[in-house]
């Protein structure tokens, strides 16, 4: 994936609380091949039915609350990250949707009370700020793993099976203790 | 002595393979579940084997036709996708519970009818609605297809903890009132958002007396308060169903399980993050006004006042007019099933209110599973629902998503027994009202959302 560390652009605005990924994917979509090399993306399904003003070439989306929340499709954050925004800011967002984002580059980035005003906006990520159209510059608190994990664009499963020896004692063990969990 | 541990904290510390430094854990994956949608995740695999292919499941239910199942899949893009699944599975040596398998049906219906479900088990599914599965005890939660990914190439994720949360029903529910109703009640009371971050434990005495078809509903909407998870402690009304399943474990190893399983529930004492409590007798028949979960209110009760811009929107979207009184809406169709509101006991309340009775409106009864399906068949639950003048339906996920076909048009009205009422969920325009099976049935008799209690 796309290592995230810093962006500047410009910022939209959807203010509504609980924009499920249905809003931002809907279900008609989730069929729909993508594959980059042969340049079928989701950008053109990005909140097919809904209105979000000042979109077209914005990088960062300003949000409510519970951004995300409903169904686990991955295709959501697909569908924004292949439509340009590479970082959604919100007071929270769906658990899901934000273990998604971490993993396909974009940043999902918790803040209480941001300035919900469309124009520049810059993003700081190792440093953990964000500066926003009317100038006003705030640090933000982010996961270290998620941070981590964007900064680096690591390959998570090529990470995991550094630790393969510890994962087949851990099974083998497993397997002797609970040996009722093996399907039947 | 010991601190006293609930029962998440038991399952979670049992499957920490490694804790990282930054503070996330990576946990052993008991069961894996694949649908026709999880082909992101195995896209993603790439040329990397299947790790454990033996705890994988694959089951056809988002894509798969409600009806004419003898016939080959008329959309193309539908059939590709059931077709890749079946692909997907074999290359992989993956279990497959195809569209003409007996063992079909929705994932979260037929898994747990498989006995494949249990106590104690970490289960993952490329689905939000795997939270069902935590009515056994299970800690059960959705992926996204990366995640779907890591699991088919390792048979572990990385998670950073969540907080738990105990949300505690006691008192006996009235009549007509339903675990679809508690958990919509709960909805209403903590919000779309309540339990983001949370593992939510359900207690108290009115959860206790559930049956196993009912914790799957309150568990299966737990998602739609932002949980992670939901679950019930095992018991012996867990204990009765899983035995004698076709892959629960049989004789000494049933034995080394219940072993195991008794010891499971949170100790006394045991400290949540949160606590709520609510009043299981107060619980009325529930309904949503909304384009959220979080807009269920009492059937007697009415659609608020359009005092912000939020709540102008939704009763925009749904044509409706603030004040107006929920019982007595006029509805253009109902849905009865999905993986919240699918199993035979869903179909036996709904059948109760209909028999005997005509459906002034179209309706769309669809059961969670081949088994399900054959079980209603055999006490002629069919035969009320088509006498009714509703379709009796094959096992699948349907109209709760719509992506097999089953749409309700651009402004009409369904009463559905599914668990999503967002903008557009059953179709572009489409205006959904989430109700229990027995008040979807009696929105079928009248042709308005209607208390059942006054129809039964």
């Amino acid at each position: 994936m796309t290592p995230f560390t810093t962006l500047a652009g410009r910022a939209c605005v959807l203010a509504q609380e609980n924009v499920d990924t249905d809003q931002i994917l809907p279900a008609r979509f989730l069929r729909k091949p993508r594959d980059l090399a042969k340049g079928q993306d989701y950008g053109a399904y990005l909140f097919h039915d809904l209105e979000v003003p000042g979109r077209a070439g914005a990088c960062v989306l300003l949000a409510g609350a519970n951004f995300g929340c409903g169904s686990s499709r991955e295709g959501a954050v697909y569908a924004l990250i292949d439509a340009g925004i590479r970082c959604v800011v919100a007071p929270s967002f769906g658990d899901i949707f934000a273990g998604n984002a971490a993993r396909n580059g974009l940043l999902t980035l918790v803040l209480a009370d941001a300035p919900m005003i469309e124009g520049d906006v810059w993003v700081d990520l190792p440093a953990q700020r964000i500066g926003f159209a009317d100038q006003s510059v705030r640090g933000f608190a982010i996961d270290p793993a998620r941070k981590r994990q964007l900064v680096e664009g690591l390959d998570e499963i090529g990470v995991t099976l550094t630790h393969a020896d510890a994962i087949a004692r851990f099974a083998a063990q497993d397997a002797a203790a609970r040996a009722w969990v093996k399907p039947q | 002595m010991m601190t006293p541990r609930t029962m998440f904290e038991k399952i979670w510390s049992s499957h920490e393979i490694l804790s990282s430094p930054d503070g996330t854990s990576l946990l052993w994956i008991d069961r894996h579940l694949v649908h026709e949608g999880s082909f992101h995740g195995f896209a993603k695999l790439g040329n990397r084997p299947v790790a454990r292919p033996e705890l994988t499941f694959a089951v056809a239910d988002h894509y798969v036709p409600s009806h004419a199942r003898s016939l080959p899949i008329a959309d193309a893009e539908a059939a590709g996708l059931v077709a890749k699944l079946a692909a997907n599975a074999a290359r992989h040596g993956i279990t497959h519970f195809g569209m003409d398998d007996p063992r079909q049906g929705i994932v979260h219906v037929t898994v747990p009818e498989q006995g494949l479900t249990l106590p104690g088990i970490t289960l993952v599914c490329g689905d939000s609605h795997t939270s069902t599965h935590g009515a056994f005890g299970a800690l059960a939660f959705g992926i996204g297809a990366s995640e779907v990914s890591h699991v088919l190439a390792t048979q572990t994720l990385w998670q950073r903890r969540p907080k738990t949360m105990r949300i505690t029903v006691d008192g006996a529910l009235g009549p007509h009132v339903t675990a679809k109703d508690v958990i919509l009640a709960i909805i209403g009371r903590i919000g779309a958002g309540g339990a983001v971050g949370h593992v939510i434990e359900y207690a108290g005495s009115a959860i206790t007396a559930l049956g196993m078809a009912a914790r799957m509903t309150l568990c299966n909407m737990s998602i739609e308060a932002g949980a992670r998870a939901g679950m019930v402690a095992p018991d012996a009304t867990t204990f009765a169903w899983l035995e004698g399943r076709a892959q629960a474990p049989k004789g000494a190893l049933w034995a080394a399980a219940m072993a195991d399983w008794l010891v499971l529930p949170s100790d006394a004492g045991a400290v949540f993050d949160a606590e709520v409590t609510l009043d299981g007798a107060a619980i009325a028949p529930m309904v949503t006004w909304g384009t959220s979960p979080q807009t269920a209110l009492p059937v007697t009760a009415a659609v608020p006042a359009a005092d912000t811009a939020e709540i102008r929107e939704q009763l925009a979207y749904m044509g409706l007019a603030a004040g107006a009184p929920l019982d007595g809406i006029a509805v253009d169709q109902v849905f009865i099933g999905s993986c919240t509101n699918g199993r035979l006991e869903d179909l036996q309340a709904a059948a109760a209110v209909l028999r005997g009775r005509r459906a002034v409106v179209p309706g769309l009864v669809v059961p969670g599973s081949v088994a399900v399906r054959a079980q209603a068949e055999a006490l002629g639950l069919d035969a009320v629902f088509t006498k009714a003048g509703l379709t009796w339906g094959m096992p699948g996920c349907s109209m709760c998503v719509g992506t097999n076909g089953d749409l309700v048009a651009p402004g009409s009205r369904c009463a559905a027994t599914s668990n999503r009422n967002f903008v557009g969920r059953q179709g572009p325009g489409a205006r959904t009202h989430l109700m229990s099976p027995a008040m979807a049935a009696a929105a079928a008799v009248t042709g308005r959302i209607t208390d059942v209690r006054r129809l039964a």
